[in-house]
């Protein structure tokens, strides 16, 4: 039989380790998708700080004599609004804003999501009906007219989106994370750690949370990009940032009108946003991944 | 072995499971008593409560479809039942005074912290030490169990340890802080042959150096009359059997134990396996009389609906050799009780 082979055994396991060998080293490429999208955020999160040092102009400096100015116009590479006042500059001032809220709305409720979600998981009983009724209630709504409704309520403003989405937001952390919770509370490691007389709140977090948290970190990223989205939709609307500032659903909003004689008004900002929300898509792909990979 | 008082009290634990298709009597009404650095072993099928016993005594069954009624007194603690015990009493005694270690030792470790980690957290849990103190401690109770180069295999985490070497970090978690009653789920189940044995006998060196008491739970007859001085039989959530090990394993009293010990295979004896016809009946609608019924080669009319109680059977242990060298001393706890009421017609001379 063995004479059939052209090779030994031996040789054909060294051949099959080498290849696994080599499909381990490709792993740098498969985690590409998670690089790219971070060097993305970076370069956004760069261009935000930095937005003084890399245009000299003020994102609300009118210059009536020049309105309306086409991309590349010199002085102005995005062109001008219909106030003059330099597109790209407003774009990079707008990062500020908008990427604050990509990264303020999102990690609260990703903490007060996680922790109520975790606390309702393991505790159960009427803590968790309780909580889950609440998250109920609030899936029940129409998210946008929720959120709408809130800000509409409190008066538009920055802040009252933030709290608008801090609201609402925190439901699905929560439901994601009592899921987890459920199950992870039957597995042996929390058993044995009841058994060894552990407190609640040790066991709930230093043992179930670190266990558990990657589909809740995975879910924020894409999170993220929905709120920066919402804030997008909120100030296309009118209830988010307020018309002076320069924020990228105001300026798409205000562009609007001119749509059709000067595209890149509502164009510009519009590519920020999908630049943002695709490299955030990236990075929550790429660690869900990762992640994954890491399971046991 | 040094025979002291009882250490441990249970007086018809029940535990009751609501589920979707009904109630489960997964424990229905267990009594026994463990003495002080007595082993007990607790035997039967898979689902005959032995594993829901252990559960309900430290408090573990899942509060919100779990109803444990009964008594569970631990000496120690005062005359009170810890089944009512509070939370924060409940787990000052777990972990200190009782230690459970579970079946599947490749789970029962938190896959994402070290086993140093975790052991220092059982080792600082009930006691305050300075960090080298707790570290020592740690690195020593890991050369205990028998783990070479415990330190540097504090920084490694459970994936990096094979079966038997992690159930033995369990066992040192386990004994962190010194616990006086050991429950040990199928500590060895998991496990391969030579393994398991090695685990056992770490188990009882332990046992006797330490004092401690121990209630071991195994499907292995074999496993258990190795080790322990007393065996509880269990079948569908009750004792049908209980007695020193001895003199169970040479005179079984009930039917079920005799054909659990006709089950074990004999080395060196080819042919067919024998195993027990039927299966155990359902615990949602559990039979009137004897559960064990429908299967038992003696059963009569009668078995099917008398009030079974735990009947205690004649006195063997005169010519059990028991007495003799080597037997270990009986701790506390009555003679050999067996639920059948034809127990003395049952019973053979050798299993």
């Amino acid at each position: 039989m063995s004479t059939m082979w052209a090779a030994t055994p031996s040789e054909q396991l060294m051949r099959m380790a080498t290849r696994a060998a080599g499909r381990r080293r490709s792993a740098t490429r498969r985690r590409l998708p998670l690089y790219i999208g971070l060097a993305m955020l970076v370069l956004a999160v760069a261009a935000a700080v930095l937005a003084p040092v890399l245009v000299s102009q003020s994102p609300t400096t009118i210059d009536v004599l020049h309105p309306l100015a086409p991309p590349l116009t010199p002085g102005h590479a995005l062109g001008t609004d219909q106030f003059g006042r330099d597109v790209l500059a407003r774009i990079l001032y707008g990062a500020r804003i908008d990427l604050a809220i990509a990264f303020g709305a999102t990690i609260v409720t990703l903490v007060g999501g996680t922790i109520i979600g975790l606390v309702a998981g393991y505790l159960g009983g009427r803590i968790d009906s309780v909580l889950m009724r609440l998250v109920d209630l609030f899936f029940a709504f129409p998210f946008l007219v929720l959120i709408i409704a809130i800000v509409a309520m409190l008066g538009p403003s920055i802040l009252n989106m933030f709290v608008a989405i801090w609201i609402t937001s925190w439901v699905a952390y929560a439901r994601i994370m009592r899921a987890q919770a459920v199950v992870a509370k039957r597995q042996q490691y929390v058993l044995a750690a009841r058994a060894l007389g552990y407190g609640r709140l040790r066991i709930m977090f230093r043992h179930i949370l670190p266990n558990t948290a990657s589909a809740v970190i995975i879910f924020s990223m894409v999170d993220a990009v929905g709120n920066i989205i919402l804030a997008a939709s909120l100030g296309f609307l009118g209830l988010g940032a307020q018309p002076p500032s320069p924020e990228w659903g105001t300026m798409i909003s205000e562009g609007q009108n001119y749509l059709l004689t000067s595209w890149w008004l509502a164009t510009m900002p519009g590519l920020a946003v999908v630049f943002v929300g695709i490299a955030f898509s990236l990075v929550g792909d790429g660690l869900a991944d990762l992640l994954r990979t890491g399971e046991r | 072995m040094a025979a002291g008082g009882p250490l441990l009290t249970v007086r018809d634990l029940r535990s009751y499971l609501s589920t979707r298709h009904g109630v489960v009597r997964a424990v229905d009404g267990v009594s026994f008593t463990l003495g002080e650095a007595e082993v007990l072993g607790i035997v039967g099928e898979s689902g005959s409560g032995k594993s829901a016993t252990c559960r309900s005594i430290v408090g573990l069954m899942p509060a919100s479809t779990a109803h444990v009624s009964g008594e569970v007194i631990y000496h120690p603690h005062g005359g009170r039942n810890i089944l009512t015990a509070r939370q924060p009493e409940l787990q000052a005694l777990r972990g200190a005074q009782l230690a459970m270690i579970f079946q599947d030792s490749m789970t029962a470790l938190n896959p994402v912290l070290t086993v140093g980690d975790q052991l220092l957290e059982a080792v600082n849990a009930h006691a305050s030490l300075t960090r080298a103190q707790a570290r020592s401690q740690a690195i020593g109770l890991l050369e205990r169990v028998g783990i070479p180069a415990p330190a540097r295999r504090m920084r490694d985490y459970p994936f990096q340890f094979s079966g038997g070497m992690l159930q033995r970090a369990v066992i040192a978690i386990a004994l962190a802080s010194s616990p006086r009653l050991l429950l040990a789920d199928e500590p060895t189940t998991s496990l391969d042959v030579i393994i398991q044995d090695q685990i056992l006998s770490l188990l009882l060196e332990l046992q006797e150096d330490t004092g401690m008491s121990m209630i071991l739970v195994s499907h292995d007859l074999a496993v258990i009359s190795e080790v322990c001085d007393r065996i509880i039989v269990m079948y569908a959530g009750q004792v049908v059997e209980e007695g020193r090990a001895a003199d169970v394993i040479t005179h079984p009293a009930h039917p079920y134990t005799q054909a659990l010990l006709d089950a074990l295979p004999q080395a060196g004896e080819r042919g067919l396996l024998r195993s027990i016809p039927g299966s155990p009946p359902s615990l949602i609608d559990v039979p009137d009389g004897c559960r064990f019924a429908e299967r038992c080669p003696h059963v009569l009319g009668k078995c099917r609906t008398w009030d079974t109680e735990l009947l205690e059977t004649s006195g063997l242990t005169g010519t059990s050799g028991l007495t003799g060298s080597g037997g270990r001393i009986e701790t506390g706890g009555p003679g050999q009780l067996a639920r059948c009421w034809r127990h003395d017609e049952v019973r053979r001379p050798q299993a």
